[in-house]
């Protein structure tokens, strides 16, 4: 049966009692001209270049950790490539008071709150210090169960509500969360207790490998929002200037009390998943390519060319830069001594149960494990 | 001294630490207005406002995640699930999330949460309403389970476990909760975790039980006692982490240990407590360790949960056929 075989007529007791509309945010096109007057920020071009520069070194970075990953230095790792302007923009946007709670595509937000290169490095490399932040100290560490952080996302803003804090609480997932229950059970006391949260769906298209048509038959995440009676909207997350200007929007919003909200950032995974995954197996090229047509970090860089005097000098030098600050933070991480193995009691609980100390004990004295 | 219930104790609890600490926040469904199905948290959000007595919305999972979160923002989370039935959704946060979180940051974030709920059978409630599955929690690394046996155990030991500062399940034996009233001092005077308490001494026997069936355990060591047989009568308390020493230190005066839970045997508590005194207490053992327990069935609805629930009869049947090894 399709649907066109059940009579949609509405019935004439029956009057419309709910409706909404989402709208979708685009300032730049393709290849960075400007399709619409500039929001305020925007109208001096020169003040978008710090936000660029995090772009760039995020992609540097990124490429940098595929690397160390290759060449055994590094566990797996999943790459930010392709979704550098939403997740900078995200860390950019925030105030250092705010808490990010980051999924594990985040790393761009990551660095541009703060946490080192050399910690995230730690945090992929199988060390449990690389979560321990020097700054932001509040922010969440990466979440793996997918999910399941928009929902300490809520109890964050509960927090910052009952002390009347004027901070926010930003939850940042893919595309595939938003199919999960812990989503929409958080965006429901959101919206039920107004807390101040923003909910970010990087919609990368691609949940592993299942598309985004799968996961939802919904025209577009945002709309869920609505189900929760809190507000939704999409951007085009390859669109550093419509992002910050959403993300702006939100987090004002929320810092003064004017509730929850849930940005849809479109963007396109253009790595593989994880560096154990090939995408080749499941995603055409060709939708890769095309989409290699639409990537935030050229596009803010014609437009800064256009607009903002950028050269190519000032390219290559920032390149460098980024390349050099990669390399200190690679030789600070290797530099790191190990934890020793008793440290995994060590932060089990404030203080050692009784019942632990012989199994501590035990770690102890056997020493470093070596292969 | 008040006489107190059981489940008055733990509303005194809530209302003495709300009142001492404006961080420590209640929340879970009907918990408010209602005071809670069992009346847990009656008069608390009249007392303390409905910011810090939070009806939620119905959803479990909500109710564990969010508490996460408020206790790694410096709240401190006691959330109610009203049944154990409906305790499932809440693991994936307690397992991935609440026991984690200090171990993942390295003690930057901790998670000083409290999640109650009411458990264990003997009152005909419907069905899901009457399981002890406290082993699943037993079993995740970085959180405290904790189960009362008597309104002022329930007293102190919620104090401590909202005053701790790492996660704390705490189920409370709802088959007790208005079965005996007992003088509770509503003095603010927590009860050590991690420790078990001795109810009753004696020298032939250990009996080790928690939760609702202490009863039993101490009605079978008064008749135990009627034909001479002088058995030692511990109450666990915590069950995670064990307070294994205390156990090993009884059984090394009688010789002989009869444990006894209302869960499933199968991968029990019991089951640790039995390997423990193999392996740690095998010299004093002069009999083998017995346990006492629900089957490894589904728990069956009311009508024959009696015929699951190990009675007092059961209990001193094993103790006799333990003291019957010479």
């Amino acid at each position: 049966m399709t649907p066109s075989d059940h009579d949609t007529t509405r019935p004439a007791a029956a009057r419309a009692v709910a409706s909404f509309e989402i709208c979708h945010t685009q300032y730049l096109d393709a290849e960075g001209a400007v399709l619409h007057p500039l929001p305020a920020f925007a109208r001096e071009p020169k003040s978008l270049i710090p936000l660029y520069r995090r772009m760039v070194l995020a992609r540097v970075f990124d490429a940098k950790c595929i690397s160390l990953q290759r060449t055994g230095q590094l566990g797996t790792y999943s790459s930010g490539l392709g979704q550098e302007a939403t997740m900078a923009t995200i860390g950019h946007t925030m105030q250092p008071e705010d808490v990010l709670l980051p999924s594990y595509r985040e790393t761009a937000a990551q660095l541009a709150r703060g946490v080192r290169m050399t910690e995230i490095l730690l945090y992929w490399g199988g060390d449990e210090r690389g979560s321990n932040f020097a700054v932001p100290t509040r922010d969440f560490p990466v979440c793996v169960p997918v999910a399941t952080h928009a929902l300490h996302a809520v109890g964050v803003a509960y927090a910052m509500q009952y002390r009347a804090e004027p901070r926010v609480a930003v939850c940042v997932h893919g595309d595939g969360a938003t199919s999960k229950g812990d989503f929409y059970e958080a965006m429901n006391i959101a919206g039920v207790r107004q807390l101040p949260v923003v909910f970010v769906v990087s919609n990368n298209q691609w949940a592993i490998s299942t598309p985004r048509r799968a996961q939802s038959a919904a025209a577009t995440l945002a709309q869920k929002a609505i189900a929760a009676g809190i507000d939704g909207e999409q951007v085009d997350g390859n669109d550093a200037i419509a992002m910050r200007d959403c993300m702006e929007r939100a987090l004002t919003k929320a810092r003064t009390g004017g509730g929850p909200h849930l940005i849809e950032a479109l963007t396109y995974r253009l790595g593989d998943h994880t560096t154990v995954d090939d995408a080749k197996r499941y995603r055409d090229e060709g939708e890769v390519e095309a989409a290699w047509q639409r990537e935030p970090v050229r596009r803010l860089r014609q437009f800064l060319a256009r607009e903002a005097g950028w050269t190519d000098d000032d390219e290559a030098r920032l390149q460098t830069e980024c390349a050099a600050q990669v390399e200190q933070a690679v030789a600070e991480y290797r530099a790191v001594p190990p934890q020793p193995p008793e440290a995994m009691f060590d932060y089990l609980f404030a203080t050692l149960p009784i019942r632990l100390r012989a199994q501590r004990e035990e770690v102890l004295q056997r020493g470093r494990h070596h292969d | 001294m008040t006489e107190l219930t059981l489940v008055e104790a733990v509303t005194r609890a809530l209302a003495w630490e709300m009142n001492a600490d404006p961080a420590v926040i209640v929340l879970g469904e009907d918990v408010g207005l209602n005071g809670g199905v069992f009346r847990a948290t009656a008069g608390l959000q009249e007392r303390f406002g409905t910011q810090r007595v939070i009806d939620t919305p119905l959803a479990e999972t909500l109710i564990a995640g969010m508490s996460v979160g408020m206790a790694a923002e410096h709240l401190k989370p006691v959330a109610e699930i009203q049944f154990m039935g409906f305790i499932y959704p809440t693991i994936d946060h307690i397992l991935s999330h609440a026991g984690r979180l200090r171990t993942r940051t390295r003690g930057r974030l901790t998670c000083p949460m409290v999640l109650r709920a009411a458990f264990g059978g003997g009152i005909h409630a419907p069905e899901h309403h009457s399981e002890s599955t406290e082993a699943l929690f037993a079993h995740i690394p970085g959180i405290r389970v904790v189960i009362p046996s008597s309104p002022a155990r329930a007293y102190g030991l919620l104090l401590a476990a909202i005053r701790d500062p790492d996660p704390v399940v705490f189920l409370e034996p709802k088959r007790l909760y208005r079965m005996l009233k007992q003088p509770v001092a509503d003095d603010g005077e927590a009860l050590p975790l991690d420790v078990c308490f001795v109810l009753r001494e004696g020298t032939d026997l250990t009996l080790v039980s928690w939760g609702a069936m202490i009863v039993e355990t101490l009605a079978a060591a008064d008749r135990l006692a009627a034909e001479g047989i002088s058995a030692e009568v511990i109450d666990v308390a915590t069950i995670a982490p064990l307070d294994i020493d205390s156990i090993l230190e009884s059984v090394a005066r009688t010789g002989r240990c009869v444990i006894v839970h209302e869960a499933a045997r199968n991968n029990g508590v019991g089951a640790e407590i039995a390997a423990e005194l193999a392996d740690k207490g095998l010299l004093s053992l002069l009999a083998p360790v017995a346990r006492v327990t629900g089957y490894d069935t589904i728990m069956p609805l009311y009508q024959l949960e009696n015929d699951y629930l190990p009675d007092t009869a059961r209990i001193v049947a094993a103790a006799r056929q333990t003291l019957e090894v010479t």
